[in-house]
This record gives C-alpha cells, sequence and structure tokens, in this order.
C-alpha cells in the first residue's frame, strides 16, 4: 500500500527474464520483442529443444524437469536473471507468479517483479484475510455463520442477516448428508430439524454451519489493473464457467446474458476490491454469480490470467504491454472511460486428454504433428514433434477467436478448432465442439455445473455420420495411391484387370469399402448402406498432405488429410486420426499369451506400491499410486490374482504401458 | 528426366530427342454414324466380358463362400488384396481359364488365381489356390495356369508366392494331370529350378495342403503356414504346431490368414532389391487423344479395317510416332514411341499379313533386339497368306527369344 503513495520512480526495462515455460513465455517475449525489450529465458532438462527456448534472445539452464527444482527454484532464477543483466523478472502464470516470498526476493536483489506488492499478494492468498478486506471495502462477499452459539433462534437470526436462501450445513459432515437449503424463512425451523436429526444420525452430532446459498453459480471474474500512481481500471468481465475438474476450458468475453448495470456494478467492485490492497499491475477479481445477477467475492488471483486474451480481443489492448509498463514506472495507458467493450470473445484452451465418457484423462507423449488454422489467435508453446510432458501442465495450445456478437465468435471458434490438427494424442477438441453445439451454451446459460448436469447429452454416444466414413475411407484410398518412378506397373494405382478396383478399409471398427467404378465415381458401402459419391478436385497439397472434394447424398465437402508415417489425419465433416500400418501389429501373437500384468495407463510417476510379491489381491483392490499431470491414479487389479513380481519403483518414471505388477 | 551431366551409356539419352518425332493426325470423326456404331457395340461386348467376370469373381458360388468364411479364413481374391501393397496394382493373368471348359462343371479362374503384384515394393508373381472352388483342387487346366505363372515368373526373374489351400490333384481328372512333363510335376521341378536360378519362392500355407499341394511349401525357399483355426486338438491339428516346431517344414508360424500374409509381406521385404531398369517418366505427355475412342475406332466386326495408326496415337506419348518402313508392306504398321518415356517398337497390324509384311516384321524386330527395345504387339489378324507367315512367325520366335534373354 505504499506503493501508490510513495513517488514512483520510471526504471526502464532493458531484458526481462521470464521465469515461466510454454505458450505464456512466448506470449510475453512477443510483447517485449514489440517494445524493443530483450528476452531471457529459463529452462529444464525437458524444455531443452522447446520452442520458447528457441524464441529467447538468450536461455539458460536451470536444473531438472520437476519444477520444484528448476522452475520454482528462486535461488536459481534471480542468479540467472542477475548474470544475464535482466532488470525484471516476468514471472507468467503458475509456478512463482503468486509466490510473495518469490517477489520479496526479486526487489531484495534489485529485480522489478513483474506482478503486484508482495502485500497484495499475501493478503490475497488468505481467504479469511481476502475476504475481510473485501468486506470492509464493501465489495459483496459470501457470508456464513460458523460459531459456538448453536440455538436454533441464533442460527435463524444468522441466517436472515446473510440473507435467504441459506444453506445449513453438519459441522462433522460429508457426502450430503446432513445439509439442507432453506429458500425463505417460513421454512427454516422444518429444514433446520431435518438437518439437524440427519446429522445426529450420521455422524453423532448435530452442530450445524450457515452459507449464503448461491444456486446456479457462474464463475465471473474481472480483469483489473492498477499502477503506480494509484490509478485503477478494469477491462470487464470474463465468464470462465466451462469447467471440468475445476479447470476452465472454455472462457468468453464480455459474460452472456448479464445486464449492463450489473457489469458497471460488477467492474466497480473489482475496482475497489484492487484498491483495497494498493494493486500494482495485472490482476484478476474472481466472483461467483447467480442467476438473477447477484455476485458474491471468490478471491483474487495476482497474477496475468491463462485466459487474459479474450479481455484484450475485446478492448483491442496488449496487457503484458500494459504489465511491462506499469512495472517501468508508467501510468495506465488508458483511463476507464477510454476503455472500450467491442463484440465478444472465445477461448478454448487445447487439452491433451481423452474425454471419452467424461473421464477427461490427461495424456502426454509426441504430438507428431500439429497445424492451426491462421484465422484465429493461436498461443501455443509446441510446434510438430514436440512432447507433451508429463511434468507439466497438458495444455497444447490457446484458441482465441472475436466476432461482432457471441454467436459469431461461437461460429469462429468452432471453425477454428474444426480446422486444427493435432496428431499422437487425443485431445478435449472433439469434446469442446460438442459443448460449442449445445443449444444451452448457445443460448449463453452457462454456469459451474454445465458439464455434470448436461453430461447426458454431451456423451451421449452419437452414431457417426456417413460423411464420415466416406470421408476417411477415401483418405484411405487416396493415400494408398502408388507413386513410384520404378515402372509403369508400379503406378497403375488400384489397377484390376476387367474388375472394378475396391478397396476395405476398417473405421471406427466398421468394414468400409470403397469401390472405384472411374476416377470420379466412387461406389462406398459399409453396415449394408451404399453411397454412390464423386470425387473432385484431387489436390497433393505436399508433404504428405493432400484434399479432396466429395458428393454425396446431395452434400459436397472437401477434406483435408496427411498421411504421418503410422497414421493418417481426415479433416472434413469429421475430425479424425486412424492408424494405418498395412497388417497391424501381430507381435501380441508372436509371443505366448499376454501374460497377466497391470499397466501403466499413461506416462507417470510412480508414487506408492501398495503391494508385495505373493499377495493374494482381489479384483479392483489398489497396487500402485502413480502421479501424471498434478494428477494421482490409482492402478487396481484387473482379477483376483497373486502377486509375482513388482516391477516399478516409487520415485521413478515409467512409460505407458509399462507393466508395473506381474501376476503369477 | 532431369539427366544432369555426366557420361551417359545408351539406356539414358535423353528423352527430348524422342520428342523431334511427329506425332500422329487422327482423322476420326468421333460424331459419325460408324463411329457411334462401333462404340456401342465394342461397350456391349466389353459388359458382357465385364459380367462374366463379375460372376467368375463370386468363386465357387455362395455356399461355398459361406462355408469357407466359416472357417475364418479369406476367400483368394481377399487374400490378394491383403498380400499386395495397400493402392497397389494386380495384373491378373488366365482371368477366363476353365471357362465353359468341363460342360456343367463350372470351374471359376481355374480354380486358382495368378498374377503380377507388389509386395512390399516388390513386383511378384503371386498364385493362389481358391479353395471354394472344389476345395482347390487342380483341374488340368489349373496345373496349366499355375504353370503359365511360373514361366513368367522365370522369364522375367520375379519372386513367387504361393499361397496355398489346395486339396492336390482333382482326382476324377488324375490321369490328365500326373502323365505329362507339363503336368503337376512340372511345378515342383519350376520351384527347384527357379530357386535355383535365384528366384525366391514362398509359400503361405492358409488350409488344406494335401497330396500334391504339400510339396509346394516343401520346395519352395521358405514358408509361412497359418493354424486353421478349427476346434481340433493339437495332436490332432498336425499343422502349424508340428511344422514349425517339430518337423521344421515350415519358418514361420501365423495365428491367421492375415496374419501368415503379413508374415508374407515381412519375409519379402528382405529379399535383396531387384534391379529396376525400365525408363519411366510419369509425367510424359498423354497421347493427344483420349483411349476412349478407341472402342469407336476398332467396333465388334472383324472384317471391318481400320487405320491401326488411330489406335497408336491413342496410347503412345503425346501420340508420336516414328514409322519404319511406311511406304513397305503396308499391311503392318512398325515404328518407335515412347510409352511414358519407355522406348517401345510396335509391330501392328492393318490388314492381312503378306510376304512383304512379314519381311518388313523381322527387320524391325531384329532391329530393336540390336537396341534391347521392347516390342509391342496389336494384333488384329483376320487371316494371312499360308505358307508365307511361317517366315514372319519364325523370325519373331526368334527374335523374341533373344530379346527374353537378353531382358533377363
Amino acid at each position: 500500500r505504499s506503493a501508490s503513495s510513495s513517488a514512483p520512480l520510471i526504471r526502464p526495462i532493458q531484458r526481462v527474464l521470464v521465469a515461466n515455460r510454454g505458450e505464456i513465455a512466448i506470449r510475453v517475449q512477443n510483447t517485449a520483442r514489440k517494445m524493443g525489450i530483450e528476452t531471457v529465458s529459463v529452462f529444464s532438462d525437458a524444455d531443452r529443444n522447446a520452442l520458447f527456448v528457441k524464441k529467447a534472445d538468450k536461455a539458460y539452464h536451470i536444473g531438472p524437469p520437476l519444477a520444484a527444482e528448476s522452475y520454482l527454484n528462486i535461488d536459481k532464477i534471480i542468479d540467472t536473471a542477475l548474470k544475464s543483466g535482466s532488470q525484471a523478472i516476468h514471472p507468467g502464470y503458475g509456478f512463482l507468479s503468486e509466490n510473495a516470498g518469490f517477489a520479496e526476493r526479486c526487489a531484495q536483489a534489485g529485480l522489478v517483479f513483474v506482478g503486484p506488492p508482495a502485500q497484495a499478494i499475501r493478503d490475497m492468498g488468505a481467504k479469511n484475510v481476502s475476504k475481510q478486506i473485501m468486506e470492509d471495502a464493501k465489495v459483496p462477499v459470501v457470508k456464513g455463520f460458523h460459531g459456538e452459539d448453536q440455538s436454533d433462534a441464533n442460527l435463524k437470526a444468522k441466517s436472515a442477516e446473510i440473507g435467504y436462501p441459506v444453506m445449513l450445513k453438519a459441522v462433522y459432515g460429508g457426502g450430503g448428508k446432513g445439509m439442507r437449503i432453506a429458500w425463505s424463512e417460513s421454512e427454516f425451523d422444518e429444514k433446520l430439524a431435518s438437518a439437524r436429526s440427519e446429522a445426529k444420525k450420521s455422524f453423532g452430532n448435530d452442530e450445524m454451519l450457515v452459507e449464503k446459498f448461491v444456486e446456479r453459480p457462474r464463475h465471473v471474474e474481472v480483469q483489473v489493473f492498477g499502477d503506480h500512481h494509484g490509478n485503477y481500471v478494469h477491462l470487464w468481465e470474463r465468464d470462465c464457467s466451462v469447467q471440468r475438474r475445476h479447470q476452465k476450458i472454455i472462457e468468453e468475453a464480455p459474460a452472456p446474458n448479464m445486464a449492463h448495470e450489473t457489469r458497471l456494478k460488477l467492474g466497480e467492485s473489482a475496482v475497489k476490491a484492487a484498491a483495497a490492497v494498493g494493486y500494482v499491475g495485472a490482476g484478476t477479481v474472481e466472483f461467483i454469480m447467480d442467476p438473477r445477477g447477484e455476485f458474491y467475492f471468490m478471491e483474487m488471483n495476482t497474477r496475468l490470467q491463462v485466459e487474459h486474451p479474450v479481455s484484450e480481443a475485446i478492448t483491442g489492448t496488449d496487457l503484458v504491454e500494459w504489465q511491462l509498463r506499469v512495472a517501468q514506472g508508467e501510468k495506465l495507458p488508458l483511463s476507464q472511460s477510454q476503455i472500450p467493450l467491442n463484440g465478444h470473445a472465445f477461448e478454448c484452451r487445447v487439452y491433451a486428454e481423452d474425454t471419452r465418457d467424461g473421464a477427461f484423462m490427461p495424456t502426454a507423449g509426441k504430438l507428431t504433428y500439429v497445424d492451426f488454422p491462421e484465422d484465429a489467435r493461436i498461443d501455443t508453446g509446441v510446434v510438430s514433434g514436440d512432447e507433451v510432458s508429463i511434468h507439466y501442465d497438458p495444455m497444447i495450445a490457446k484458441v482465441v477467436v472475436w466476432g461482432a456478437d457471441r454467436a459469431a465468435a461461437a461460429a469462429k471458434l468452432e471453425s477454428a478448432l474444426a480446422r486444427t490438427r493435432l496428431s499422437g494424442l487425443p485431445t478435449n477438441i472433439p469434446f469442446v465442439r460438442r459443448v460449442l453445439a449445445h443449444p444451452e451454451f448457445a443460448a449463453g446459460n452457462v454456469y459451474t455445473d454445465f458439464i455434470p448436469d448436461h453430461h447426458d447429452e454431451l456423451f451421449e454416444k452419437v452414431e457417426t455420420p456417413a460423411e464420415i466414413y466416406l470421408e476417411s475411407a477415401v483418405a484411405h484410398a487416396l493415400a494408398a495411391l502408388q507413386k513410384s518412378d520404378n515402372g509403369v506397373f508400379q503406378n497403375l494405382s488400384f489397377f484390376r484387370v476387367n474388375v472394378a478396383p475396391k478397396y476395405t478399409f476398417k473405421i471406427d471398427g466398421k468394414d468400409v469399402t470403397v469401390r472405384f467404378d472411374s476416377d470420379h465415381l466412387l461406389t462406398i458401402s459399409y453396415d449394408g448402406n451404399t453411397f454412390e459419391a464423386t470425387l473432385d478436385d484431387v489436390t497433393n497439397i505436399g508433404n504428405d498432405e493432400f484434399q479432396f472434394t466429395l458428393e454425396a447424398n446431395g452434400r459436397r465437402w472437401s477434406t483435408v488429410a496427411k498421411n504421418l508415417k503410422e497414421t493418417l489425419m481426415v479433416n472434413g465433416v469429421g475430425q479424425n486420426e486412424y492408424e494405418t500400418l498395412h497388417s497391424g501389429n501381430f507381435d501380441a501373437y508372436a509371443g505366448a499369451a499376454a501374460s497377466h500384468s497391470a499397466v501403466a495407463p499413461m506416462p507417470g510417476i510412480i508414487e506408492k506400491v501398495l503391494v508385495q510379491p505373493g499377495d493374494q489381491v482381489t479384483s479392483g483392490q489398489a497396487l500402485v499410486v502413480m502421479t501424471a499431470m498434478k494428477m494421482e491414479y490409482i492402478i487396481r487389479a484387473p482379477e483376483d490374482s497373486t502377486i509375482e513380481q513388482i516391477k516399478c519403483q516409487p520415485g521413478k518414471n515409467v512409460p505407458k504401458n509399462a507393466v508395473l505388477v506381474q501376476f503369477a | 528426366p532431369n539427366c544432369s551431366i555426366q557420361v551417359r551409356n545408351h539406356h539414358c539419352s535423353a528423352d527430348k530427342y524422342t520428342l523431334q518425332w511427329s506425332p500422329i493426325k487422327s482423322s476420326i470423326d468421333n460424331s459419325s454414324e460408324d463411329f457411334v456404331a462401333n462404340q456401342s457395340e465394342m461397350e456391349a461386348i466389353v459388359n458382357d466380358l465385364k459380367a462374366k467376370i463379375a460372376k467368375i469373381e463370386q468363386a465357387g458360388g455362395e455356399k461355398a463362400v459361406k462355408l469357407h468364411r466359416s472357417r475364418g479364413k479369406m476367400l483368394a481374391r481377399e487374400r490378394i488384396d491383403a498380400l499386395v501393397d495397400s493402392g497397389s496394382p494386380f495384373l491378373e493373368l488366365s482371368q477366363l481359364a476353365g471357362y465353359q471348359m468341363y460342360g456343367a462343371e463350372e470351374v471359376p479362374s481355374g480354380g486358382i488365381l495368378t498374377g503380377i503384384g507388389i509386395v512390399s515394393g516388390r513386383v511378384c508373381v503371386i498364385v493362389a489356390n481358391d479353395a471354394t472352388v472344389k476345395g482347390g483342387t487342380y483341374y488340368p487346366i489349373t496345373v496349366k495356369k499355375h504353370l503359365r505363372a511360373q514361366e513368367i515368373a522365370r522369364e522375367n526373374n520375379l519372386p513367387c508366392i504361393y499361397l496355398v489351400d489346395s486339396g492336390g490333384a482333382n482326382l476324377p481328372r488324375q490321369a490328365d494331370i500326373f502323365a505329362d512333363s507339363q503336368h503337376f510335376g512340372k511345378i515342383f521341378y519350376n520351384q527347384a529350378t527357379m530357386s535355383g536360378q535365384g528366384i525366391p519362392q514362398l509359400a503361405v500355407v492358409m488350409g488344406s495342403c494335401t497330396a500334391g499341394g504339400a510339396y509346394v511349401p516343401a520346395m519352395s525357399d521358405q514358408a509361412i503356414i497359418a493354424a486353421t483355426g478349427e476346434e481340433i486338438s493339437a495332436e490332432e491339428l498336425g499343422g502349424a504346431d508340428l511344422h514349425c516346431s517339430e518337423s521344421g517344414v515350415t519358418d514361420y508360424y501365423a495365428v491367421n490368414d492375415s496374419h501368415a500374409l503379413h508374415l508374407a509381406r515381412n519375409c519379402i521385404a528382405g529379399l535383396q532389391p531387384a534391379d529396376e531398369h525400365m525408363t519411366f517418366n510419369p509425367n510424359a505427355d498423354e497421347p493427344l487423344y483420349p483411349a476412349e475412342e478407341i472402342y469407336g475406332i476398332v467396333g465388334s466386326n472383324l472384317k471391318k479395317t481400320y487405320d491401326v495408326r488411330e489406335v497408336i496415337a491413342r496410347i503412345v506419348d503425346g501420340s508420336r510416332f516414328h514409322e519404319f518402313k511406311e511406304r513397305y508392306g503396308e499391311t503392318l504398321v512398325t515404328g518407335f514411341a515412347t510409352i511414358y518415356g519407355q522406348r517401345v517398337g510396335i509391330l501392328a497390324n492393318n490388314g492381312v499379313l503378306f510376304s512383304e509384311s512379314s519381311m518388313k516384321g523381322a527387320h524391325f524386330i531384329e532391329l530393336c533386339c540390336q537396341r534391347k527395345i521392347p516390342l509391342l504387339f496389336l494384333q488384329n489378324i483376320t487371316g494371312f497368306m499360308v505358307g508365307k507367315f511361317w517366315r514372319f512367325l519364325g523370325k519373331a520366335q526368334y527374335w523374341l527369344t533373344i530379346v527374353e534373354n537378353r531382358v533377363n
């Protein structure tokens, strides 16, 4: 808070160290370069060949892959900043970005920390402190009562103070037992009685706490900015309600279905919150909001957020530039009245994960091919051939689009995702596209339980449209076109004597047969369905990539396919990747029958081994605990058996499909 | 193509010089009554052929196919499709063998499929028994077709892959199968001598392989055996397990048809690469006139004449044709052209063969042989002057032998 009162010095930054990796490191580099500031990158062993290292003006190795020993190693990073002659450190998001100790260490070393004062980080980091500060600043917070006076009358009085509806919760409760919602004072007594009796029965204790109940909450956050001169502005809000496992997938700005007065009130509250802690730089004030537009302070993130590009898109600003300017001691580039709100923007976080049946299982491995559409903003740190490492977040890219209104922006996002081609790992793109297609999403009716509430529709098995079978089968056939310089015969693709050549491909487990009645007329059949299709505009784009136009069932569409060594990517109506090795893998047949074992479902690090050789285990029993991508996984016995051998060790990395436990 | 500066041998003379040959000018009116009639008649004939082939393609009929599939086995054609490189051509041979040969008994494709296909990048001769046709047993025509395929393999130095699924000789006809030097035993003789010549012999046992059929894997350089998948005990099986682990007759063990074919591809991938010495330019000029017009030119009436140059104009690069002895023995057209950049000597009948025409033919063949230029015959003989033809034929046979020897 002292920062705003003392006269700030202009401290020009000529060189900034980016204490982060991946897309955000590149994001900061791009703006720094635009401003004539040199960038220094630090990297772990896992990132030696990463794009952000190549793009940096200078790059320094700081340690092993484990973040605690590299990107979180404060001593090493400060040393590197001094050694490289940097004047400032940009922490990006995650890692050290909200570490007050690090901010202090920077100051002690005479380095500018591109972020808020250490005290603001500290204040906002402690939930009870931040809530109190906000309450004092008249920012609405979720009120509650957790106290010793457990009389019915006191709880009722507190509930009236908090405001209905309220949630009554057993202090020792869990699993939804001993919980009741009282919508109004008239039903309070009844609800309290039933909550108490259930709590007594279940936990032997009927102590209650009371909390404001926010129904169908939305996650709405406001981008704020402060400078060293006591100026604060907001750059409107973002809605980040669509989440899975409490991680955001789709973010948008501004929030849909929000009255303009609410929007203004929200902005004002956020500015109040920033001012209350003497905030400097970029921050985000998070609120939960109910369907009536009532909002409550949740927490403040004292850093640049992953989803900042949507705010940039609707305001025409470069928030990293603002961060660096503020860090140099400059005033905010725009005043509140100068900050526009133009159109609508979406961001989709593209993750390497298997979304089938709602499992959202993170994956790691090699991205054999990466290609993004040119008409969307893509913030990414990977190129073809890069690894999604088990050590860090599995986010591959952020796809950001802007449109004149929400519908236009959503259409652009759908189109951009449809044309995003990633090979080697499953991604959440098919899932996000289903969210975009959901009528409730299109209507802007988003809230934090959107995915669980619409689970059945989002994961409903839909029949693969015929177009996908057709385009995939034709792509397979064209990929097999012979291009040989050895002779005329070798070049006679598909030729058969007096018979129309036909080929059968396995697509989605179905045998799809393509018959070439001529170069342009095809008969395609599967599952007893037969389609006549015309094939036109077969164009070789080069690099084993080709496109073609198909017409069938009255629909005409084009498809692009890329023939990678072991797979074929097909992007048309569908977005699929198929294995193409001629005869599949028969290695499993060649050896003895596959032995019984438990294998790693993904690459990761073994945390604990819970069994020993000789142990009798039952089906479903936990055998090994492993971590991957910050998540814990329990490997269970697939059947009743005896453990013959343990083939893994705690603390050691294992690749996907590694045998962890061998059964007798 | 792009010959950079280097010492060239006569095989690598620059293509551009053949571009100075003048193109044939077509005088066909493709809207004329004749043309239209010819076209529709030819199409009718071709459609009839295709219908017959379509019937033949259905192998031994619905019942036999169903039984075959019920054993988890692939049809002979499916086996070939799975064996050859994905998307590659297959030049099937003797498709109509056995057609209306044995009275009421239908023997589609002669009970065996043969042809030239590309396996793991290597051009091979493939011989596949069709077990849906009388259990894949050998009729006299089956033997003949098998031998013809082997002959082509030997002449062109092509590895042989035998997909064996045969009950051996067709016993009611054994008198016409076993007695002669061109009969059943010649198959094994060919295998042995080709193997001796360094032409790889690979057998894939994919079903029954009894009696005579059993020699094919035994006479091969390498053999793969697929378990039949039938529900009989290992002792009774006497198949894959026995021959891979105990008798050692077969070298590779496969669990099913597709595994066996996969192993066959792996074996071919292990061969030394072939010497490919054909000139080939995939970007060569297309003929100036469409090949589809050939139907309208040729027609179905064997007594009607047409100028065969119209056909040549629709086959060769840029329709360019350098005619030889144009004014002599005019009923045989001879000359040089290129097809996808490969020089060829063309001999095309253009009427009844006379003494002069056959002299001219012999002269031209001699020329091509000296220069190692492959010959392309466009045959349309309605008849010839008896007693004179021997001269042409004799020469042709003689020179062809030489050409073959040189190519090999």
